[in-house]
């Protein structure tokens, strides 16, 4: 066995210094850097990792999320970022406090990329990301009523019956189905009833009831 | 160059004279503001493809607003082979994760078993032994072979080409009988085992993969006789789909999809791992992002596979006999006549059945370069033997949502073709 030597990357002394107290702490895993960053500076720090000279971190690797087993610790959204340049990887983390709203800033803005990513992590997580124009379900279909399955307290076989499960997949039906997104396209919307057109009027999405 | 070639080059478009492909003008495929919009009305009209259909390999759902024959928006629909991998690696020992990650992208198992093994190494802090190293490296570069051509030959079908198919998975054959021979299953293969191999390579095997590294490149060499210069091929992929390479790396696209547009990233030489850096090949680089550009990617990343190979070979002939798991019997089982007869081996057995390995509190981030793209393992332990969180990071999904982006502004035909371009797996898209 050799000892992996904690390599910090220099990353975190600069953002120390551009952002001081929102850098909540820091880590070195396995030789991989974690920096831990406030939830309400998560987007400032974010964009200044992706343009700013010296870190150009332009590759956003992956957008996922933690729950511990641990009930109190924080749900923890976890960016993998990459400078594709420099050859570098830095993960930045948001921990969410379970008792508040588990919100964060999108970066739909910042990286086209995240966007299924962060639609999954709200899937299987029930995070918002705050400024992301199209948070739907994605694995899941829209209609799933189970809670977030990747969270620590849904049990490995769900919170409903067997046959409650069953019944409601069925009755989900998803390809019998357009969206209401789909259905503000077609020009089946000129058909659609005053009340539906309604709710995509005022924004709504998800499947027609 | 003969006469006749010359006369044939030039009777056959985007063939120059000299038989180079050229490349034709970009379309209103490549361009969404190229004044289709008028000509067919402006009646818009919602087209939904799959989930049950052939060129959406596997169960995708489509669903296009079409104005005429141009595509105005595409919404794709997933999930419907979404089996909560991710979930159920929370309940499993690590060595147990193994087969779940050969049912993720089920054209490259080899490929994912090795990720898999790798992200709880380095969790771990373990040094493999070489002759592991170099069986891993053949797993995986043959993974990218067969996967390539799987690709090759359903994207030849979706244009409409059905000889390179019936070539494609003849090859294909070969690779999977050395793989049933090696691990004695031809898809679920779980080869890897945290800190080493399931198994070594059955007596003569090399001999097999020998032959075929030797006689793999004529059919490369057929198949880019069949495609690379042919009309058909070159009108319908070229200019077809095209991503420019800021906007790859906005989409966080990665393997064959990002290298066509220009990007030259790969894994293996930008985070090398398994030694990859001692190996002599080439990265292969697109410059116009478009599918023509992905089908000279993966074609020449098959050649440069196939080098990989011949030279994991003559490794192998040097360490003939040598260990292929580390020696640390907390992670790997001691041989069965001593656990039957030594008592310390036999606690050994026992605590490795029962409680598994147990890798240090920590969180490790494993990327690796699969044929679909980069594949990353983000793995959380609290010490025990079961993971607090295995993310597998799904390079088809990440590829797949750049679909919307291609489409748009495409024709109805080429979004199957751009889909095919893709290479997805929907059993690593929904996991």
């Amino acid at each position: 066995m050799t000892p992996t030597l904690p390599m910090l990357s220099p990353s975190v002394p600069a953002l120390r210094s551009e952002f001081s107290t929102a850098i909540e702490r820091h880590l070195v895993s396995s030789g991989q850097t974690v920096v831990v960053v406030n939830r309400d500076r998560s987007h400032d720090v974010l964009a200044w990792l992706k343009d700013s000279p010296g870190q150009e971190f332009n590759y956003l690797t992956d957008v996922t999320a933690v729950d511990y087993r641990d009930p109190e610790r924080p749900l923890e959204v976890v960016y993998q970022l990459r400078s594709l340049g420099r050859k570098a990887d830095l993960r930045v983390k948001v921990a969410l406090d379970k008792r508040q709203p588990l919100e964060v800033r999108s970066v739909y803005d910042l990286w086209r990329g995240a966007d299924w990513l962060e639609r999954e992590v709200y899937d299987m997580f029930g995070v918002t990301f705050v400024g992301h124009p199209d948070l739907r379900r994605i694995l899941m279909w829209e209609t799933y009523a189970e809670g977030y399955p990747l969270r620590k307290d849904f049990p490995l076989r769900g919170h409903f019956s067997r046959a409650e499960q069953t019944r409601q997949a069925l009755a989900a039906n998803p390809e019998a189905h357009y969206s209401l997104e789909e259905m503000s396209i077609a020009e089946t919307y000129g058909e659609l009833p005053k009340a539906v057109r309604e709710r995509l009027a005022k924004g709504e999405r998800g499947f027609l009831k | 160059m003969t006469l006749r070639t010359v006369e044939m080059a030039l009777a056959t478009p985007g063939v120059d004279a000299a038989g180079q492909p050229v490349r034709v003008p970009l379309g209103v495929a490549g361009n969404g503001d190229s004044g289709y919009r008028e000509d067919l009305g402006a009646e818009h009209m919602l087209v939904n493809i799959g989930p049950q259909h052939p060129a959406t390999h596997g169960v995708l759902r489509l669903v296009l607003e079409m104005e005429g024959e141009t595509v105005r928006r595409c919404i794709p629909h997933i999930g419907y082979l979404h089996s909560g991998f991710e979930k159920l690696g929370e309940y499993r020992h690590y060595n147990q994760i193994i087969p779940l990650t050969d049912r993720t992208d089920y054209l490259s198992p080899m490929a994912n078993n090795v990720c898999l093994a790798l992200a709880v190494e380095k969790l771990m802090g373990l040094e493999l032994p070489e002759r592991c190293k170099v069986l891993r490296v053949i797993a995986c570069e043959m993974s990218r072979i067969i996967s390539h051509l799987v690709w090759l030959g359903t994207t030849g079908i979706d244009l409409g080409a059905f000889t390179p198919f019936l070539w494609s998975f003849q090859e294909r054959e070969r690779i999977y009988n050395l793989q049933e021979a090696w691990t004695g299953a031809r898809l679920t293969t779980s080869l890897t085992r945290v800190g080493g191999l399931m198994a070594d390579i059955p007596d003569g095997w090399e001999a097999g993969l020998r032959e075929f590294t030797r006689t793999f490149p004529k059919t490369l060499s057929e198949v880019d006789t069949m495609f690379t210069r042919n009309a058909i091929w070159i009108g319908r992929t070229q200019g077809v789909g095209a991503l420019s390479a800021d906007e790859a790396i906005n989409l966080s696209l990665s393997g064959p999809m990002l290298r066509a547009s220009g990007v030259d990233y790969d894994v293996r030489k930008d985070r090398p791992y398994l030694d990859y850096e001692t190996y002599d090949f080439d990265i292969p680089i697109g410059e116009h992002g478009d599918i023509y550009d992905r089908y000279r990617v993966r074609l020449e990343e098959m050649w440069q596979s196939n080098r990989i190979l011949e030279q994991a070979l003559d490794r192998l002939e040097r360490l003939k006999g040598a260990p292929i798991n580390v020696s640390d019997p907390r992670v790997i089982l001691p041989a069965k006549s001593r656990a039957m007869s030594d008592m310390e081996a036999m606690i050994y057995h026992f605590k490795q059945v029962m409680e598994g390995v147990k890798p240090p509190a920590g969180e490790v981030y494993m990327g690796v370069e699969n044929p679909k793209g980069e594949l990353g393992y983000y793995m959380v332990s609290d010490g025990t033997s079961k993971p607090v969180r295995w993310r597998i990071r799904p390079p088809s999904f990440i590829n797949l949502a750049s679909l919307p982006v291609m489409c748009e502004g495409a024709l109805l035909s080429d979004v199957i073709a751009i889909n095919a371009s893709v290479d997805i797996v929907m059993g690593e898209v929904d996991r």
